[in-house]
């Protein structure tokens, strides 16, 4: 386990370094974020101008939802995204080979490699809004709130992980999966607003397909003293349960896979 | 010996090039038709978020917002796929690689403008789009229930209509692309080029629901003659005068569109010098 830490922890800071080169992308990062949030609070702010509240949420607690979502799109963009991207042009190009004959982990191996250093301005950014908002909202939280809202967070990221991964895992039998991404992306957005204002089928799709519900609204929940311990409990053994789903998935994908011919 | 068949009498010039290029989209893009109907699924999400989010609003204010009910709601993010799929030209982050990796070399040889090309073959592809876009807007229509009055005036008006949002904005970001002539640092002018017409334009919402002076921004820029108008065409209750001055205005737009694509592309062109190929 201790080796395996040190192996993504090299990796990290390899990515670091190499994105280092670049840091005029910084600025881009942060111009891109800064339109970003500011438009979502334009459109904050209209929505609440014929409204008080939303599917039962507040203004300032909808702007606690929309700093984790800032958050964890900064999450997938610098960590996730770019590994599953990277694995699928392995897969198209055959050279997953040189992945596969190291002496590591393979999964592991593939979910480290790459690190998108300025995106993780978003990640600041996001957690700006959360502090911004729960300023606003002048009501105390609790230590026990704060740890639910960590522990949430990190599950919600091992559920979108684990959703890329099983999605990319595709990619052994379809090749081209590039629209993937487009349709995340298209679907993420969704994560802006609290699930529950979903209708039923959407609802439980944001939830299990497509694990927004435990992405953004449970981390969110927990700040704003709506989650439940059953409910946190109800996320550790959904994201159990779905870390052993993508782990078979992935190895029925390497068994498909066919190697540099391609 | 074969012979080779003297061809019937074909379209010549202008009309031909758009008869031949458009027909070459259509095939073209037919062949990729499973990735033209992914792409148009996953541009789905947005305007049914919108709907969500609204259709919530409203119902939560006793069934309407500003006089918009659930079901004009449905039917406007309806319309909005496809008036958003007119709205697909070509992107003003295509310049970069034509303009640095020489493409524009080849367009420049030819005898006719460039944008020809682009607007014969986007339009084209429209065809392509519209004939896959109908299945999709059945399925909304049957799980969001949306509510229509439309009378043959409308019909005709949007038809119209559609067409002119595609000519106004395929003019509107042909002119934003060749600033890539002067610098390729675009992407902040474009980031903002772009925001300002997802919030003026009715694309994110429509236009009434914006606070009163951005109505009156939104109603002497372009954008809402690309989407709004539109939209509200036939899912909205324009009177038969607000449909008619929404089509001059279209046209005015066709226009100094037509003449900044020139002047820019005039000065732009002096600039271009081909790097590669």
């Amino acid at each position: 386990m201790a080796g395996r830490v040190s192996l993504a922890g090299t990796f990290l800071r390899v990515g670091a370094l190499n994105e280092l080169q670049y840091r005029v992308n910084f600025f881009l990062s942060l111009v891109q974020s800064v339109v970003a949030v500011g438009t979502a609070l334009v459109v904050l702010a209209l929505v609440f101008s014929h409204t008080d509240s939303l599917g039962g949420w507040s203004s300032d607690e909808l702007l606690v939802i929309m700093g984790v979502y800032v958050l964890m799109g900064g999450l997938i963009r610098s960590v996730i995204q770019p590994n599953m991207q990277q694995l699928m042009d392995d897969v198209q190009e055959g050279t997953l080979d040189y992945v596969l004959t190291k002496p590591a982990d393979a999964q592991l191996l593939v979910s480290v490699r790459r690190f998108g250093l300025w995106q993780t301005v978003d990640i600041v950014v996001g957690l700006l809004l959360v502090a911004v908002a729960l300023v606003r909202l002048d009501e105390p939280v609790s230590l026990w709130s704060v740890l639910a809202f960590v522990l949430a967070l990190v599950l919600g990221g091992l559920d979108i992980y684990c959703f890329w991964l099983i999605l990319t895992t595709s990619a052994f039998s379809v090749i081209r999966v590039d629209f993937l991404v487009e349709l995340f992306d298209g679907m993420y957005q969704a994560g802006r607003w609290p699930v529950t204002i979903y209708p039923g089928w959407l609802r439980i799709g944001f939830t299990f397909l497509v694990p927004l519900a435990f992405a953004v609204t449970v981390p969110a929940s927990a700040l704003t003293g709506r989650l439940s311990g059953w409910l946190l409990l109800g996320a550790v053994a959904f994201t159990v349960g779905l870390l052993t789903l993508t782990r078979w998935v992935w190895r029925q994908g390497l068994r498909r896979y066919s190697g540099a011919s391609a | 010996m074969t012979t080779v068949r003297e061809p019937r009498r074909r379209l010549q010039g202008l009309p031909g090039l758009y008869a031949v290029t458009m027909r070459t989209a259509v095939q073209v893009q037919f062949q990729y038709r499973t990735a033209n109907y992914a792409y148009m699924i996953g541009m789905i999400a947005e305007p049914v978020i919108y709907l969500v989010v609204w259709s919530t609003v409203a119902r939560s204010q006793g069934g309407a917002v500003e006089g918009i009910t659930v079901g004009e709601f449905a039917a406007y993010y309806i319309v909005w796929t496809l008036v958003r799929n007119m709205n697909i030209v070509f992107t003003p982050y295509g310049w970069e690689g034509r303009i640095r990796q020489g493409q524009l070399s080849g367009m420049l040889v030819r005898p006719v403008h460039p944008i020809h090309y682009d607007l014969a073959y986007f339009a084209g592809w429209k065809f392509v789009v519209i004939l896959l876009w109908l299945p999709i807007a059945a399925v909304l229509a049957l799980i969001f229930r949306p509510t229509f009055d439309i009378s043959p005036l409308e019909i005709g008006v949007f038809l119209i209509a559609i067409w002119g949002a595609y000519l106004i904005r395929s003019m509107l970001l042909w002119a934003l692309g060749m600033v890539t002539f002067w610098t390729t640092r675009v992407s902040a002018l474009y980031e903002i080029y772009f925001t300002a017409e997802l919030l003026l334009s009715g694309r994110l919402l429509p236009l009434a629901l914006l606070p009163a002076w951005a109505v009156t921004v939104a109603d002497v820029l372009p954008f809402k003659y690309t989407f709004g108008y539109p939209i509200e065409v036939i899912a909205g209750d324009l009177s038969t005068r607000e449909l008619f001055v929404g089509l001059g205005m279209q046209a005015l737009w066709v226009a100094l569109g037509a003449l900044l694509v020139a002047v820019v592309w005039r000065f732009g062109v002096r600039r271009y010098s081909a790097v590669g190929n």
